[in-house]
């Protein structure tokens, strides 16, 4: 696990990003809050269509009509990014804050070499010459642990696999040494095998580099190995959010649960794999009350009226559901019942 | 990628005979004796058959097409009846102008089309990409021949501000090379502008923005040069188009070329003439496209794997 | 020829019942569209009713009233010989909607027919279809209709031949790529299993699949069809003297471009909305068609 030091490098509160469409308003992102420390991995977990990248483009700035940011802070360095105007956001971005894509047999231009396009960001934000850039991006194909860098510098992405290409994206990133990376599903297009060395990569350059990571993932295996803390969304909103050992050992939330109870164990047998039942709601028709209550085999009559809020205790761990109250701290909760691995799961 | 030049080279062989095939073909389908023709009204039968023996026409049809080919490929495309020169010399004496207004044009056509297209697709459902549209739409709808008569009767008739015909200066060229490239600026526009716009979305312009590269850089680095790509094809066929449209607007501003030839050749029932317009446009063509195809080619590496 | 190079004007899309009232819906909310499609309308009717709306013989020659500019009585003036031009217009919207659709017809029924064959059947055959096919492309422009036209002689009828013959290409690698896609889809070979004929397959299976794009290309070919067609007639190659074809009253006009313009003006006006109008119409289909769009 990286150094974890306490101060926040990212603290994002009250998000909130809409898309105004035909068909309606889609609240993609509705009320998501968590922070990244400095040195930190900070997993961003959730199914599709939960905002996961919505969120991380809202951070970037990145998003296109019709999505917008209608409400919440952004504070990176205690600045709100949300303020700044669109030539500040481009000095930030690449150099202070970078960003992988989860496709990167698309996410390199195909008419352009690797080592063109590496050398860009260096020229760009270093303002360096044409070769010694070139000379620097070598080098950082190298770091990435592409072989023959010198040579592969000078083909096009098509020439390359999709590991190799993702090793691309990750030293454009790195070029300039951002303090923050924002990795959405970086290895979910990739192979198993594949999969593993491109975080084991990005592991050894942030304790090179002290930077701290967004790593956007629904796979909760690539969560426990790499994360130090996980922010769990649902419908657009943080429902959990605590360290890692704290998410699995001692889930809070019905849907963390859920999440972790549906990953298939090795250590015992299983009679049926265990699935949350219903579907996520669409954004566009969110249900009142509290988002997951359609599906949680806990539903009270509150879940159904009233949002619960988002509850913080002194551990620094973070839940979302009627089942606390503001009294509530320690990791302990009394009364509450746990899931536990027999047929209890109530159905609804 | 030289093999590749080679082999298209190669193929583009038995489409010159094709075109040479279809060329003949087409001439054996008129009516009436070209002999008789030659002869003139009141001619003798023997002239007339002296005559046909002459120009080989009695003989079996597959060997006059070797005859013809081989003729062809001696650069002898047969002699006028009108005017009795040999049809390759009265062919390259006009081929110059011909060519320098297929050039004229095909600079309007890309130049105009491509910026408007640019315009367009980085400023969309603005009022300029609107406009252009429109313009795009009018450039592609417009006979281009009504649209030549349009202009000089604009320029040079109300306005005198350019000279209605003839050929040798800037002033003469600029209305005809208007005129015939209009209809290919306008798809030129269009298909780059849907080109852009496809391109604006892909995955690498995100992650150029993820760079923090300025607006212009991404538009001009790194869109502009995907989204042309398949302009390039457009472009090619475009020419095709344009040399075509020579005969029209060659008739409109009385200008000396090619077009003109070949179409005052049809009047006067000139045969050979039209055969070896036709045959001579048809094979620069050929040669273009080839060019053309090597050029997308050379920009579209992913499917040089092929 | 480059063939993987050139895409289908639009992607096959297989046809639904339900998806008609999409398309039809999808259509009218294009205005654009609707509007390319009003105007086609318009010259349509125009074209049946011609002898009813006419207001006078299109023939009718009456040299007093020779180069009258537009007035009440003659709302387009008259020509060198007296005729009332709008007439001539209005008739000649029959000729060049006849020699459209004649001409696309022959385009159309041969090239889909090549284009089938060569997608289906593959092999040889396909490489024999499409390679007449490139060569019929190397003819630049309109200089393949030309050569036809001069060799059969100057007529309207040969005009139709020409451009039907000129237009075949487009249509044959239209539905040759549409063809080779669609029979990719694991369902043909399932019916291939359950016996069907390689003849039902084509028509009952593949053709019904690929209609849009071929759709989308009669529209737009039935303006260039009547662009090139109206070409030839202004060269002299087409319809001859007196006919009322538009492009013949533009050859006329073209002698009085100076002291009477509007001759020249008007019949170029009718051609080119018509043109805008199938041009429109067809840019809609195509949008309407494409499944990307939601």
């Amino acid at each position: 696990m990286a150094m974890l030091t306490q101060e926040k490098l990212l603290e994002v509160q009250g998000l909130q990003t809409y898309f105004f469409t035909d068909e309606g308003i889609s609240k993609a992102v509705d009320g998501i809050d968590f922070s990244v420390h400095r040195g930190e991995t900070l997993g961003l977990v959730g199914e599709s269509g939960c905002g996961k990248s919505m969120t991380s483009l809202s951070i970037m700035q990145l998003l296109s009509r019709p999505g917008r940011t209608v409400g919440g802070q952004i504070l990176f360095k205690n600045e709100d990014l949300l303020t700044k105007s669109e030539e500040q956001m481009r000095r930030i971005r690449g150099k202070e804050i970078s960003m992988i894509f989860q496709e990167p047999m698309t996410s390199l231009n195909p008419v352009y070499t690797v080592g063109e396009q590496v050398a860009e960001v260096f020229r760009l934000h270093e303002n360096l010459g044409r070769k010694e850039a070139w000379a620097k991006a070598v080098e950082l194909l190298r770091m990435v642990g592409i072989p023959s860098p010198e040579e592969r510098a000078h083909q096009e992405p098509f020439r390359l696999s999709g590991g190799m290409r993702q090793r691309v994206m990750i030293a454009m990133a790195m070029a300039c040494q951002p303090d923050l990376l924002i990795a959405d599903e970086p290895t979910t297009a990739l192979d198993v095998t594949v999969q593993s060395q491109i975080l084991d990569l990005m592991k050894q350059l942030q304790e090179r580099m002290g930077m701290s990571i967004i790593l956007i993932t629904h796979d909760l295996g690539v969560v426990a190995e790499t994360c130090d803390r996980v922010a769990v969304l649902y419908a657009g909103q943080i429902v959990e959010y605590a360290s890692v050992d704290s998410i699995f050992d001692n889930p809070k939330h019905p849907y963390t649960q859920g999440l972790l109870q549906s990953l298939p164990r090795i250590d015992e047998d299983q009679e049926e794999l265990l699935a949350i039942p219903g579907t996520v709601p669409s954004p566009y028709d969110l249900p009142s009350g509290c988002r997951f209550a359609p599906r949680c085999a806990f539903r009270k009559d509150i879940c159904s009226t009233a949002q619960p809020e988002l509850l913080k205790n002194s551990d620094e761990e973070w839940v979302r559901c009627w089942m606390y109250d503001e009294n509530w701290s320690g990791s302990d909760a009394s009364g509450q019942p746990h899931i536990s691995n027999q047929e209890g799961s109530k159905v609804i | 990628m030289l093999t590749y030049i080679v082999r298209r080279l190669i193929q583009t062989v038995p489409v010159i005979f094709g075109v040479i095939l279809v060329v003949f073909l087409i001439m054996q389908m008129v009516p009436g004796d070209p002999a008789v023709l030659i002869a003139g009204d009141g001619a003798s039968e023997e002239t007339v058959q002296a005559i046909r023996h002459d120009l080989g026409l009695d003989r079996p049809l597959p060997l006059q097409y070797i005859q013809y080919v081989l003729d062809v490929f001696r650069g002898d495309l047969g002699t006028s009846y009108r005017s009795d020169h040999p049809v390759m010399d009265e062919i390259m004496l006009r081929l110059p102008t011909t060519i320098q207004l297929a050039l004229a044009s095909i600079v309007i056509t890309i130049v105009l089309g491509m910026i408007a297209g640019i315009v367009s697709a980085t400023r969309q459902h603005s009022t300029a990409d609107r406009l252009i549209m429109l313009v795009a739409l009018l450039g592609i709808s417009l006979p281009s021949f009504w649209l030549g008569m349009m202009l000089i009767s604009f320029f040079s008739v109300k306005y005198h501000l350019l000279p209605v015909t003839g050929w040798g200066s800037l002033e003469h060229v600029i209305l005809p090379a208007i005129t015939l490239g209009a209809s290919g600026a306008a798809i030129v526009a269009r298909m780059t502008r849907s080109s852009m716009l496809d391109v604006i979305h892909q995955d690498y312009i995100r992650t150029a923005r993820a760079k923090g590269l300025k607006n212009r850089l991404i538009v001009y680095k790194h869109a502009l040069k995907n989204a042309l790509i398949p302009v390039i094809t457009v472009i090619g066929l475009q020419f095709g188009t344009l040399l075509g449209g020579t005969v029209l607007v060659e008739s409109v501003f009385a200008i000396n070329g090619l077009g003109r030839l070949i179409v005052d050749a049809i009047r006067m029932r000139d045969l050979p003439v039209v055969q070896g317009g036709v045959l001579v446009a048809s094979v620069i063509f050929v040669f273009v496209n080839l060019g053309v195809d090597l050029l997308y080619r050379y920009f579209n590496k992913r499917i040089e794997m092929d | 020829m480059n063939q993987s190079v050139i895409t289908p004007a639009a992607p096959h899309t297989v046809i639904r019942p339900g998806q008609l009232r999409k398309f039809l819906t999808r259509m009218a909310a294009n205005k654009l569209a609707s509007a390319g499609g009003f105007i086609v309308l318009f010259y349509i009717i125009v074209a049946l009713f011609a002898p009813w709306i006419a207001p006078y013989d299109p023939y009718n020659i009456h040299l007093p009233d020779k180069l009258l500019l537009p007035s009440w009585d003659h709302w387009m003036g008259t020509d060198d010989k007296g005729r009332d031009l709008l007439s001539r217009i209005i008739y000649g919207t029959r000729l060049s909607l006849l020699i459209g659709v004649a001409a696309v017809s022959i385009g159309a029924i041969f090239g889909v027919l090549l284009g089938l064959v060569a997608g289906y059947y593959g092999g040889w055959l396909d490489a024999i279809i499409m390679r007449i096919m490139d060569i019929l492309l190397a003819f630049p422009g309109i200089l393949l209709a030309l050569a036809i036209v001069s060799a059969l002689g100057a007529s309207l009828i040969n005009v139709m031949i020409a451009v039907g013959v000129f237009s075949i290409p487009m249509f044959a690698r239209i539905v040759r790529g549409s063809t080779l896609t669609v029979r990719k889809l694991e369902y043909i070979d399932s019916i291939r299993t359950l016996g069907g004929s390689d003849l039902r397959i084509i028509l009952v299976h593949i053709l019904p699949n690929i209609m849009s794009p071929i759709i989308v290309q009669i529209t737009l070919r039935l303006a260039t069809a009547i662009l090139s067609a109206a070409g030839l007639s202004f060269l002299g190659l087409g319809a001859q003297p007196p006919s009322a074809e538009w492009g013949a009253l533009l050859s006329s006009g073209r002698d009085y471009m100076f002291s009477a313009p509007y001759l020249a003006l008007f019949p170029g006006l009718a051609i080119s909305t018509l043109v805008i109008g199938f041009n429109l119409f067809g840019d809609g289909l195509r949008d309407a068609l494409d499944p990307k769009l939601k």
